[in-house]
């Protein structure tokens, strides 16, 4: 079951034959009113034990031509012209079943989202000798002690216990290195990692990058990396490939694109990404507070338990204090299960924390009940991470930003009307948007409503729970940058929830690092990268990609 | 007592977040304009389905309209008439109109699915958001009561209600909407429940939305879109169920025309006269293809 | 045994229990004394002790608690007393007719599950859209069709028409053929269309992509992936298709004109012979109550993420 062609180079041919070449690619979708382009005449080539980004933002064609390349578009996706030139030989035009006989040996994939990539009722050792199945690589016993050597040399521990158990019994992490052992198996030429670590706290990013740079080294196996991170692209990459709304904005070497870039998108790009961005609080004019020391936020040894299952109890956070001084911006950071959103929700007061106190304004929120709880949510404001789910999706924009409103000391009608649009133009939002509905707009224009609905009771304080994730940088940028001004005229007070410390250190005053429930630093936020206090903060500032751009050893 | 129910309790729950997970691109196009999308977008099943249920109310509503024959009252000496110019459709043993009785029947067929139909949205859709938004104990009692509901077969259920009421067809609906409470409860339920998890309702209370006011607000317009797709999908259910009640003989009481009883009475004449049972039933299909084509393009459309 | 197991059987003996107490209250209670009189009809030919027997049996001249709570314990010893129309215990009756129901009831059962996995597969490996949307769209007739409707055109059409089967005196074998089809289209079409929605979900997930990088074919995916992830979740519908498997039967059998359980049902209702519709409905209860425990059960044995983690290192 080998393909027609060998498609490992001869020695001879090595330097001068890419592994992969791309050329004047163009891929459809079929939509509503017949197909429409998505990828316009993309050109890239790939040359052996080379790494090669393809940098883009939602919607710029990096994915469907990351598929295209591996044949495995989405079923209404069609391939519509240009050459796919694996080892010199065009697979553009080739059947499905053509394909089966290169995929996983001559090219392979490694996924985004480790949590969904796995098969969940088939054991971890079933689903890598899969592979070696499909493509008939020996003896069952052949293949059983193959496994193991996969997963030990993707740094499992307890190979053995590892094959025999399901994906749901693994950590993300570990899932992903799973999933790199089938990539790796039949050593193939090209392995395609679309986002691979997106959906990984940046520890563990910082690990699968490690690996997947360290066995492509040890096999000299060509990686075409699809990343919305230029960080993670600079660290890694050889060449870099901008892309955007499916045409090629720039492509080159990495030290050169970011020293030198040509294209108006990729110094908008470069100047938007938070990680590689100088430190903008340096620059930031900081609100002058006259008048006595007011703290806005007063956390005071939160501690919160949860029940799991029957008596057994999870200790969410425990005994984090920290203060927020009134108009500045603080930041809790941490990765899943630290406990952020945890703090967040028992500050908003949306849950009873187990012992420990809040003072928001001088108010204590863990006191509150009933009709008082709900008069002072006036003061505080929630922001959540997903616009498309934090706005109902049958109201009207207007009805979105007028209902907090309605909750309070009725206006009249006409008064209420001027003050939703006031605050919309606010946000830098038309008035055109009030008549339409939250579908109608884009990622950026809901978060901006979901602000302006925050907004509009005229709160003390804002809390942004990974409120600029979900965005593509460009956006998150604005959204920032929009942030910024609202805090300076209006002197509001934010806590900012987020795991991306790049994001962190630019807009924050203070900060708290949270590890496992714990407060394990905090401080002025300069401070606390410069010196960070504990272990896990070094680890996690050393996690954050783009870093290495401007290191020439990382280049080879 | 068909598949549809199982197909209701079993299917709406998970339809929801079908997202554009393969290729965001893709959705990404869709930004055309105006009338000529709305027009590409109108599918014939569905403008078919809305002809076949506008033809057969105004059946019910004006069954004078369409047929000048006596739907009780047969002619002499036209038994059992093969289909002809005169009777499109023939003629019935006592030389009763089969176009006319199917037209006449339309009434009872439809006005006892509505009743069913409300008689399981009201009171299950109620029990299903007061269990939904109480939650704790009352939560517990309501959808434990619901289980027992599930647990006797549909059929069985309505057959002892209908011995409890007496047979008719007033009894027979009353006694399928009841069956259709449990379905009717959960998915109201399960729907309040997940909208009551959104992110938006709690920003609704996180802006000092009171209880009353975030459920009139966003818990019921955004859970009732699919109970009244699932209402849609029960009409079709229910037409078929009063029929099946009807024809093992405890709906109307012949010589009323009523769907079931009309195949029920034609089985008598199976070799001699095979129209009076095939197009009644082709009818009900029909009937019920459309009301479930209608109720899944409820689902689809969300504003 | 776990918590879980024994909870889980408590909670279907309290659901079990409730459904015997709602059919006592709808049958039983509220007719009252009335039923009972029917035993006096002469044409039962019962005899002034057999029915002082009947009496006694349902604690008829007790206050109507006690008549519940005598109706329990006969329930829980076998006893599901007295058929009014044919004067004989209630048991014998079910036992008598349990045999033919559940020939046809099992074979019905089968054969939709052949329909419902035939066309589920024909679906997913269709290679045009449109044979696909072809197929998945037969579900939906067969769900619209009147169970009773299609039994009589099979009849219309295989023995008046074709003469395959004798209408009159039909082998045991010919006599079945007909009434299993009539039940199995409308079992296999609600089976049919969750599969099929099962497969069309489990092949936009992600690790299919996997395995189709792998260099796994379509029909290997199918194989090996999809299958075991779509046909877990119909798991769940088992107790529900019960119900419908009961339901239909008791019209195929009126239809046909044979003598099984669905039979004895409707003669039932005619007779108003609450005694044995109440047998049936509480029977018929134990048998979803126990199809869905075992359901629940057992899912864990197919599906692992649903069992207990044994010791395993995160």
């Amino acid at each position: 079951m080998t393909s027609a062609i060998s498609l490992r180079p001869t020695a001879t041919d090595v330097a001068d034959v890419p592994v992969l070449e791309v050329d004047g690619l163009a891929v459809a979708y079929r939509g509503p009113e017949g197909f429409q382009r998505v990828v316009h005449e993309v050109s890239l080539r790939v040359r052996p034990g080379e790494v090669v980004a393809l940098v883009g933002e939602s919607g710029s064609g990096k994915t469907t031509t990351a598929q295209a390349v591996i044949g495995l578009l989405a079923e209404n996706g069609r391939l519509e012209g240009g050459a796919i030139r694996l080892n010199g030989t065009d697979v553009a035009g080739w059947s499905q079943k053509r394909l089966d006989g290169i995929r996983g040996q001559k090219i392979s994939l490694i996924p985004q989202d480790p949590t969904s990539s796995l098969n969940p009722v088939k054991t971890i050792g079933a689903q890598v000798a899969e592979v070696l199945q499909i493509h008939r690589q020996g003896s069952r016993a052949e293949i059983g002690a193959r496994v193991i050597e996969l997963l030990t040399r993707v740094g499992l521990s307890q190979p053995e216990l590892r094959a025999k158990q399901y994906p749901h019994e693994l950590s993300g992490g570990m899932r992903q290195r799973v999933l790199i052992a089938i990539a790796i198996a039949l050593r193939p030429a090209l392995i395609i990692a679309d986002e691979p670590t997106s959906a990984l706290d940046v520890t563990v990013q910082k690990r699968i990058l490690d690996l997947i740079d360290e066995l492509r080294r040890e096999d000299g196996t060509a990686v075409l990396l699809v990343t919305h991170d230029l960080g993670v692209a600079a660290d890694r990459a050889n060449h870099i490939v901008v892309l955007k709304g499916g045409r090629i904005q720039e492509q080159g070497p990495t030290a050169e694109v970011l020293a030198a870039p040509r294209s108006e998108y990729t110094r908008q790009l470069l100047a938007d990404a938070p990680s590689l961005g100088k430190t903008r609080s340096a620059a930031r004019s900081k609100p002058v507070h006259i008048g006595p020391r007011r703290d806005a936020i007063v956390v005071e040894n939160l501690v919160q338990d949860f029940a799991v299952g029957g008596r057994e109890v999870f200790r969410a956070l425990a005994g984090v204090s920290f203060t927020v001084r009134r108009g500045t911006t603080h930041a809790i950071v941490g990765e899943s299960g630290s406990g952020k959103t945890t703090t967040a929700r028992s500050i908003v007061g949306f849950q009873k924390p187990t012992a420990g106190r809040i003072l928001v304004d001088g108010i204590d929120v863990t006191s509150l009940r009933g009709e008082n709880l709900r008069r002072f949510r006036k003061t505080i404001q929630l922001v959540y991470q997903n616009p498309f789910a934090s706005l109902d999706p049958r109201q009207t924009i207007f009805q979105i930003v007028e209902e907090p409103l309605l909750n309070f000391d009725p206006l009249p009608r006409d008064d209420r009307a001027r003050k939703v649009e006031a605050i919309l133009d606010r946000v830098g939002l038309p008035p055109a948007v009030l008549t339409r509905r939250p579908h109608a707009l884009s990622g950026g224009q809901r978060q901006r409503v979901a602000i302006a609905r925050a907004l509009v009771l005229d709160p003390q304080v804002l809390v942004l729970d990974e409120a600029v994730s979900a965005l593509d940088v460009t956006v998150q940028a604005q959204i920032l940058t929009l942030l910024d001004e609202l805090q300076q005229a209006l002197g509001l007070t934010y806590l900012f929830i987020s795991h991306d410390l790049a994001v962190v250190r630019q807009i924050s005053d203070t900060v708290s690092v949270l590890h496992n429930g714990r407060l394990v630093d905090g401080g002025a936020v300069e401070d606390v990268f410069q010196r960070p206090g504990s272990p896990y903060t070094r680890e996690l500032i050393a996690a954050i990609p783009g870093g290495r751009n401007l290191d020439p050893r990382s280049f080879r | 007592m068909t598949g549809l129910n199982t197909i209701g309790r079993s299917l709406l729950r998970d339809d929801q977040d079908v997202l554009d997970g393969a290729s965001p691109e893709a959705a990404r196009v869709s930004s055309g304009a105006g009338w000529l999308k709305t027009v590409k977008s109108i599918r014939p099943g569905l403008v078919l389905a809305w002809f076949v249920m506008a033809v057969v109310v105004l059946w019910a509503l004006f069954p004078q309209w369409f047929t000048s024959y006596n739907p009780t009252v047969g002619v002499a000496r036209q038994q059992l008439r093969a289909p002809s110019a005169e009777h499109w459709l023939g003629t019935d043993a006592l030389g009763r109109d089969l176009l006319a009785r199917i037209i006449h029947g339309a009434g009872n067929s439809l006005s006892g699915a509505l009743v069913a139909v409300g008689v399981g949205l009201l009171v299950g859709t109620t029990l299903g958001i007061v269990a939904g938004s109480a939650r704790g104990r009352i939560d517990g009692a309501i959808m434990r009561g619901v289980d027992v509901l599930l647990s006797i077969p549909q059929l069985l259920l309505s057959l002892s209600i209908v011995i409890l009421l007496g047979f008719g067809i007033v009894n027979a609906a009353i006694a399928v909407g009841i069956t259709s409470i449990a379905s009717f409860a959960r998915l109201a339920r399960s729907e309040v429940v997940r909208v009551r998890a959104s992110d938006y309702v709690e920003a609704a209370f996180g802006s000092g939305g009171t209880f009353g006011r975030v459920l009139l607000r966003h818990i019921l317009p955004n859970s009732l879109t699919s109970v009244i797709a699932f209402a849609a999908l029960q009409l079709g259910w229910a037409i078929l169920t009063i029929s099946t009640l009807g024809f093992l003989g405890y709906g109307a009481p012949p010589p009323t025309p009523e769907w079931g009883l009309l195949i029920a009475e034609g089985r008598n004449y199976l070799a001699r006269a095979w129209w009076l049972t095939t197009v009644p039933g082709i009818v009900v299909i029909l009937v019920v293809l459309s009301a479930n084509r209608i109720s899944q393009s409820f689902g689809k459309a969300r504003p | 045994m776990s918590r879980y197991v024994i909870g889980r059987i408590g909670q279907a003996a309290l659901v079990l229990w409730a459904a015997f107490t709602v059919s006592f209250i709808l049958l039983q209670a509220l007719p009252g004394d009335a039923i009972l009189i029917k035993f006096l009809n002469p044409e039962l030919g019962l005899g002034p002790e057999q029915i002082a027997d009947i009496r006694a049996a349902y604690a008829a001249d007790s206050p109507l608690p006690v008549q519940y709570l005598h109706t329990v314990a006969n329930f829980l010893t076998g006893n599901f007393g007295y058929s009014i129309h044919a004067g004989v215990p209630v048991g014998d009756l079910i036992l008598a007719n349990l045999p033919q129901t559940l020939w046809l009831a099992s074979l019905g059962f089968l054969l939709s599950v052949v329909v419902a996995v035939a066309l589920a597969a024909l679906s997913a490996l269709a290679p045009f859209s449109w044979l696909r949307a072809f197929i998945q769209s037969i579900p939906a007739l067969f769900i619209s069709t009147p169970v009773f409707w299609l039994g009589i055109l099979l009849i219309q059409i295989f023995s008046f028409q074709l003469r395959l089967i004798p209408v009159i005196n039909p082998g045991p074998w010919q006599a079945l053929v007909l009434p299993v089809l009539t039940l199995a289209v409308p079992i296999s079409a609600p089976l049919a269309q969750i599969l099929m929605r099962n497969i069309d979900h489990v092949l936009t997930e992600p690790f299919v992509a996997v395995a189709r990088a792998k260099g796994a074919s379509h029909r290997w995916v199918l194989w090996k992936h999809v299958a075991k992830n779509a046909v877990l979740p119909t798991l769940t519908i088992g107790g529900i298709l019960f119900g419908e498997l009961l339901a239909g039967a008791v019209v195929t059998e009126a239809v046909f004109g044979l003598n099984g359980l669905g039979g004895l049902t409707q003669r039932s209702v005619n007779d108003q012979d609450v005694a044995v519709l109440q047998a049936i409905v509480v029977f018929s209860a134990g048998a979803f109550v126990l199809i869905n425990l075992t359901v629940d059960l057992l899912y864990p044995v197919f599906d692992p993420r649903l069992r207990v983690k044994q010791g395993a290192v995160a």
